[in-house]
């Protein structure tokens, strides 16, 4: 069982919670991942780890209500726990070595890109943050991600914040303006990391890309986290979760990942009557 | 009196087409009766060939003996001299390819059902013994288990008897590894796993779930941590695919996912979140127990078609005959000497059908078995919604990859002393299918009971 000690809602979708999990905050690096259960009828859900403080024994997660698992997992509250939670699972991005660097995140996504650009930051690298929402209510982590960059590009689909695009506009730009980037970290939807890493192949800008894909026991053992990069098998679990983005078939990783879209549909749906049904008694 | 009857006791067991439509256990067991019956067949033969078809030795004429007393639980105990989960042995076993195929009464008729009078023994214990188990006087030692499948829980409960404290490391939030993630309920109950496992526990057993060693600790930090010896039972790893067009798509499974979801997972149960696809037509590749029981889980998930395809004939199949056995009778079709060579996928990247080309047994390659040659022109679809790979898988690399000193082979196997099973690290001991591959449950008890002795030796001798 594992505690939680902070809860903060971020935005009316995403939710912040630091839990405590000294073994695992002891050898958590950027990159890595934990896997949750919230009870004993819950699915395994992998989620990148979005902080870890050593010192205090925490392991800080970011996630997204959209589906039945992250729902479940926001109706516990401070001082509640967690039935499940494991890691660090997965290969830690390798960040030696680099000059200059844009680390780009898409909604979610931000809350992973975000302790990357950390630490490139602290290593004394020039860091470019480039974040994506789809609208200016949906903005989270922007002081955090300031804090840690030289530049930060807020870009928002409709415009909202003043700055419409997407993330990129503002790295094409970057780049036609003589930024030469030694390397992209890209973290975010499928498309966007695609989108990304398309955009870069041309300049030979090294990309790397987190992958999330469906998994259960994270250790390299059931196989349903296998991707195909560059022609080859590989498993995001033991394997990355980064991989190059200029490798990943990405029209192959969008397919699977829908495999339990409906279900996964039908599952909200029966949980928000349960919720309907808490809330009327 | 002995029992002259040329044939085994049969076994009660659901009718086919009911069981094939749920997960309850195929097989009910022996009545006392069945059993008193069955047990009278053994000669107690004076050269007890059977116990050396036994990987880890069991006294077979001596339990049966006490069967024909009526003294059951005395024949437990003779059992758990030497085995750790007999209620497990007694039914995933390959009897007929260990003791069994050893016994006198073999020669003319069937051999003594010593699997059934097993299994009867060890549930007869379950559901009648008092909870108290003696804990025995501890020895001050501390010695680590990495992984709670059959080989950690052989050698974590072997020590434990002889006095050691036992800290079992499991990465998954339930202890059991494949006993519970990959055998299917209707062969091995999960309830009677747990039980096993629970009468460890009160031998003063340790278990710790969600820690995957190699990660959340070092194999070196459990050293530091005081730990005398660590025994390795990490078992299957990464499951193989064939390589072929088609494998990323929907509804394209390993056996190790497809199982671990209806096993582990419940997919099966209302009640549980887990999502699995319930196809219509599935075909599960390979011949071995793993395809079986993928196969039967398929049929009981409600597919309609469910096929074996396999390379080669029925008689190069490495599952047991009695899986196969069940397999047929529950409506599994066999499509042999047939080999995958695409899966079929539509616009929306599902799985559609399954292309295979018909072989013929052509020379006997270096194992012996006939290698099998594709008949030019002899393609085929099958149509199906879902695909099962169950060829067989690699080693677990996470213990191997994370600490220095542990060698392994080519295969990601590790290296071990097969008498002592140490590896090429002081202290570290190992067994299990992350020694060998893909191999059976007791091959892994015999493995972690080897380990048991040789880590005793070792730090006794420290």
């Amino acid at each position: 069982m594992f505690k939680i000690l902070e809860k903060t809602a971020l935005n009316p979708s995403m939710t912040k919670m630091v839990v405590e999990a000294s073994l695992i905050a002891k050898k958590a690096k950027p990159g890595q991942f934990i896997i949750f259960r919230v009870d004993e009828f819950g699915e395994r859900v992998p989620l990148t780890i979005a902080d870890y403080d050593s010192e205090k024994g925490t392991v800080t997660i970011i996630y997204q209500k959209v589906g039945r698992s992250t729902m479940l997992l926001d109706t516990l509250n401070e001082d509640e726990y967690i039935l499940d939670f494991v890691g660090p699972l997965g290969v830690p991005t390798k960040l030696d070595g680099y000059k200059k660097v844009a680390v780009i995140g898409g909604g979610a996504g931000c809350a992973i890109a975000y302790p990357q650009a950390k630490a490139l930051h602290n290593a004394g690298v020039y860091v470019d943050m480039i974040a994506g929402f789809r609208n200016t209510d949906l903005i989270i982590l922007e002081e955090e991600m300031k804090a840690v960059s030289n530049n930060l590009y807020l870009m928002t689909d409709d415009g909202s914040n003043g700055n419409k695009g997407f993330v990129t506009n503002a790295l094409e730009q970057n780049i036609k303006n003589g930024t030469d980037y030694d390397l992209v970290i890209a973290i975010g939807p499928i498309p966007m990391m695609r989108a990304v890493s398309e955009l870069t192949r041309p300049y030979g800008i090294k990309t790397i890309v987190s992958m999330n894909p469906i998994m259960i026991d994270g250790t390299g053992m059931c196989g349903g986290c296998r991707i195909t990069v560059g022609g080859k098998t590989k498993f995001a679990c033991i394997d990355g979760p980064d991989f190059d983005g200029h490798e990943v078939d990405f029209a192959e990783l969008m397919k699977r990942n829908i495999t339990y879209r409906t279900m996964e549909q039908t599952a909200r749906e029966k949980e928000c009557r349960l919720i309907k049904n808490v809330e009327v008694n | 009196m002995t029992n002259m009857c040329p044939t085994k006791t049969p076994m009660p067991e659901q009718a086919p087409n009911v069981r094939n439509k749920n997960f309850d256990e195929v097989a009910s067991g022996y009545t006392v009766e069945m059993a008193l019956n069955e047990a009278a067949r053994c000669l107690n033969c004076k050269n007890h060939p059977c116990i050396t078809g036994c990987p880890v030795s069991v006294p077979i004429p001596n339990f049966i003996e006490q069967v024909v007393k009526g003294e059951f639980e005395e024949a437990y105990k003779v059992i758990t001299t030497a085995s750790s989960l007999p209620a497990v042995c007694g039914r995933v076993c390959p009897q007929e390819a260990q003791c069994e195929s050893k016994c006198v009464r073999g020669i003319k008729g069937e051999s003594v059902s010593i699997g059934r009078l097993e299994r009867f023994v060890a549930d007869y214990h379950l559901q009648h013994a008092d909870e108290a188990v003696e804990k025995p006087e501890s020895n001050g030692h501390k010695v680590a288990v990495i992984g709670s499948g059959p080989a950690g829980l052989t050698c974590a409960g072997t020590l434990a008897k002889m006095g050691y404290s036992v800290t079992v490391f499991e990465a998954f939030h339930t202890a059991g590894g494949v006993l519970m993630y990959g055998i299917p309920e209707f062969r091995l109950p999960k309830a009677i796993v747990q039980k096993e496992i629970s009468t460890l526990k009160k031998l003063g057993v340790d278990i710790e779930t969600n820690m995957v060693i190699g990660k959340v600790l070092s194999v070196d930090e459990l050293f530091e941590d005081g730990f005398e010896a660590v025994f390795v039972g990490t078992g299957a790893g990464l499951p193989n695919f064939m390589g072929i067009e088609g494998e990323g798509l929907i509804g394209v499974y390993s056996a190790n996912e497809f199982l671990t979801r209806i096993n582990l997972m419940k997919a099966y149960k209302e009640e549980y979140d887990t999502p699995i696809i319930r196809p219509k037509n599935v075909a599960v590749v390979g011949g071995g127990n793993v395809a079986m029981d993928a196969a039967r889980s398929a049929l009981r998930l409600g597919a309609e078609n469910v096929y074996i395809v396999y390379r080669r004939s029925e008689d190069e199949m490495p599952a047991r005959n009695e899986e196969i056995h069940h397999a047929k009778e529950e409506g599994v079709i066999f499509k042999l000497l047939s080999n995958p060579i695409r899966v079929i996928g539509n616009d929306d990247g599902k799985v559609v059908g399954l292309e295979c080309v018909e072989m013929v047994l052509g020379e006997p390659d270096a194992g012996g078995r006939r290698r099998p040659v594709a008949k030019e022109g002899s393609n085929f679809v099958l149509n199906t919604d879902a695909v099962i790979i169950a060829i067989g898988n690699s080693p677990n690399p996470l213990i191997r990859s994370t600490t220095e000193g542990i060698e392994a082979n080519a295969k990601g196997c590790i290296i071990v002393d097969e008498n002592t099973m140490k590896t090429t690290k002081e202290g570290v001991y190992a067994g299990g299918d992350t020694v060998t591959g893909a191999a059976t449950v007791i091959k892994a008890m015999g493995a972690g009971r080897n380990a048991a002795k040789s880590i005793d030796e070792y730090i006794k001798s420290k």
